[in-house]
């Protein structure tokens, strides 16, 4: 077992507190470097627990067109790895608690050098990584390495991971759980908090007899109705999309951020985190 | 063939050190290959694989494919002395494996028509697949019309529109196109579209890979299906010359066509083989489509392989005249065959496939594909060097009526 990390510390801390976690993502770099770090910046004051910060790729093949716009905006005023990087350094200065997951496509990991990826993350404040093209049959990639060089890696499972795989796909699963809430892309479709409850029971089914690790569901999550609906259920509310359609519409004509991007953002977070605030008082 | 016909399924040759026992249990030839997909697509990815390893060695399968293959396709394709283009260049002699006259014009068809057995084996009524010349699509929705399937092509906008007549062939066929506007509007982000369409669509669709890449188990399973090339070509020239050819020649773009011809001879270490990448503009411009002469190994559309892309691991856009070679990326088999040296990974520039396009129309009246164009381009610069007795197989993977257009532009002709 690896020494914990700020997520797992994160979740204790919630679970003392009865409340489900809210998981943000946004893309780094998007829509430019300085306007990416006020937004990462004011997201716990807003009310985000968990970052997720998404690492551009040209080619997001589990992404719906929101945050395939995102990565093409970063990438297109010049953003990297090295830049995603410095990101998380920058936000560590303030804050030490607030964990951060990096999100996005094994390519430009492996290109950087999976070792040298590993350090330089952990290095800089990182606490989980979820590579959404890593499935547990490739385990040996950079699952188990991150395992070691203490990373939580977190992985998604989906409508389609049954009973017989789930073992599989929680057995090197550290951190939490995502749970993929709809067959699709991000930013679709919405999921329906019937199944949702459902298909945590059943997660929950398998966690118990692996460290009860925390189940966190996203995909499709826009409303503050629909974070209050899912946190009855589940560990983590996850919601992306929404964020970044903020940003995409608080851009001027010429794709440039104005005054309002960064608040836009915080305010959609500060609705979400209500929702399941407002979860938490009725348990 | 009795060592083609796969008794454990593996189209092996027997040997411990045959090349053709690939790809292992992973899904790896060598360090290549491999499963890349998000966890909602593995569970389908496994019955995929499941569905092939049980259709392999079911004779009924077989014997659908196999009538289907002859009188709806028109295999076998002729081996075809290519007497005049021999006798201008001076050296090897020349055949071309006809695979251009296939029903719908190129080799495609022929995986096709395995993908689609293997959808109806499994009820899949809804079939998509990505194109980018559009000779893939038309394929494909020729045999879903045969069949009755509903068929969706995602092709880029930037293809939709320089290959208008494929798109016109497609509709009249029943397919519907979407035409994707995502990442660079082309083949690569047509494969993207068509993934995340198979995401979101999980019950009734089955993805119709046109090439020997993506996640295994397609890169075996593709190669599979068009290795009826390599055998034809093999009994047909044990028949006309009595023994094996010195070389053999293909063009690659995801490298279907070429993994076809080769396979059935890479145990055969006398048989030379030169698999011809597009070199566009120039592999010292950005605008070439030659990931193994030109790019490096990465990780894209479910597998490991050669790709072009930049230092942050971005991918690049690739550049052909052909779009059926303008793809970053190349099947994982061919990245494993460069890196132990069995085959030879060489190039064409867009000019040099222009100019044996042209050569061929006029000593063989045969109009190839810009694709095989390529190829030839690369028999016109081996063939003289290499002896008379020398015998050397092209694939002429593809005729060219689609692309008189894009000729014509490029002589600066108006039609
Ligand atoms: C005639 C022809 N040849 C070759 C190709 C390239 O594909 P592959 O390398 O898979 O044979 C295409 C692709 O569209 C094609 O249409």
């Amino acid at each position: 077992m690896t020494a914990l990390t700020r997520i797992d510390t994160r979740f204790e801390k919630l679970k003392a507190e009865g409340r489900a976690a809210l998981v943000t993502f946004v893309t780094a770099g998007d829509p430019d470097f300085d306007t990416a770090m006020e937004i990462v910046n004011g997201l716990p004051g807003a009310g985000a627990d968990i970052i997720e910060l998404g690492m551009p790729f040209t080619d997001p093949m589990a992404d719906g067109p929101a945050i395939q716009a995102a990565s093409l905006r970063a990438l297109n005023v010049g953003h990297n790895m090295h830049k995603t990087l410095d990101m998380v350094r920058a936000f560590r200065k303030n804050d030490d608690e607030t964990p951060i997951v990096l999100m996005g496509y094994y390519n430009p990991v492996f290109i950087y050098g999976n070792d040298k990826f590993l350090a330089d993350a952990k290095e800089a404040g990182v606490d989980g990584l979820i590579i959404v093209d890593l499935p547990p049959e490739e385990d040996s990639e950079l699952c188990i390495p991150a395992m070691k060089a203490g990373l939580n890696f977190i992985r998604l499972a989906t409508p389609t991971t049954d009973d017989k795989r789930l073992p599989k796909v929680l057995t090197n699963t550290s951190g939490f759980l995502y749970y993929v809430s709809v067959l699709g892309v991000t930013g679709t479709k919405a999921p329906v908090a019937s199944t949702v409850g459902d298909a945590v029971k059943r997660i929950k089914r398998h966690t118990k007899d692996m460290g009860d690790i925390p189940v966190c569901v996203g995909f499709g999550v826009r409303t503050s109705e629909q974070a209050h609906d899912i946190a009855k259920n589940a560990d983590g509310v996850v919601a992306g999309s929404v964020l970044v359609d903020a940003i995409t519409d608080n851009l001027d004509e010429n794709g440039k951020p104005g005054p309002n991007t960064a608040t836009a953002v915080h305010n959609v977070v500060k609705q979400l985190a209500a929702g399941i605030k407002a979860a938490a008082q009725k348990n | 063939m009795s060592n083609d016909t796969p008794s454990n399924g593996k189209p092996n040759s027997g040997t411990p050190n045959s090349l053709r026992n690939g790809p292992d249990d992973t899904g790896r030839f060598g360090t290549f290959g491999g499963m890349f997909v998000a966890e909602t697509l593995m569970p389908l990815i496994k019955d995929l694989t499941a569905e092939y390893e049980r259709a392999k060695v079911d004779p009924a399968y077989l014997e659908m494919m196999d009538d289907f293959l002859k009188h709806y396709v028109g295999r076998p394709s002729p081996l075809y002395y290519a007497e005049r283009l021999t006798k201008h260049l001076g050296g090897a002699k020349i055949y071309f494996k006809r695979d251009e006259l296939n029903h719908t014009g190129a080799h495609k068809i022929n995986n096709v028509l395995g993908q689609i057995l293997l959808a109806l084996r499994m009820g899949k009524k809804r079939i998509i697949a990505e194109t980018g010349a559009g000779q893939h699509g038309v394929a494909t929705a020729t045999v879903c019309a045969r069949f009755g399937l509903k068929c969706i092509v995602f092709m880029g906008a930037v293809d939709v529109e320089r290959q208008k007549p494929n798109v016109f062939r497609m509709k009249l066929l029943g397919a519907e196109i979407v035409p994707v506007t995502s990442g660079t509007s082309t083949l690569k982000d047509a494969m993207n579209e068509a993934l995340r369409d198979w995401v979101s669509n999980v019950d009734d669709t089955f993805y119709c890979i046109g090439t020997a890449a993506g996640p295994h188990p397609y890169p075996e399973m593709v190669r599979d299906f068009q290795c009826v090339i390599g055998r034809e070509a093999k009994e047909q020239m044990l028949e006309r010359e009595g023994r094996l050819p010195d070389s053999l020649i293909a063009a690659i773009g995801g490298g279907s066509n070429a993994i076809g011809l080769f396979h059935p001879f890479l145990d055969d270490p006398s048989v030379e083989m030169f698999g011809v990448e597009a070199a566009g503009r120039g592999l010292d411009t950005a605008e070439h489509a030659a990931s193994m002469t030109g790019g490096a190994p990465g990780v894209l559309h479910g597998n490991r392989t050669y790709l072009l892309m930049d230092e942050d691991g971005q991918i690049n856009d690739a550049h052909s005249i052909s779009a059926g070679l303008d793809y970053p990326g190349v099947g994982p088999e061919h990245a494993w065959l460069k890196d132990n040296g069995r085959v030879n990974y060489i190039s064409a520039t867009d000019d040099e496939a222009l100019e044996a396009f042209q050569l061929c129309c006029k000593l063989e009246g045969i109009i190839p594909a810009l694709e095989p164009s390529h190829a030839l381009a690369q028999v016109m610069k081996l063939a003289p060097t290499f002896d008379k007795d020398h015998l050397m197989i092209m694939n002429m993977c593809g005729r060219g009526d689609k692309d008189i257009f894009t000729v014509a532009d490029h002589l600066g002709v108006t039609i």
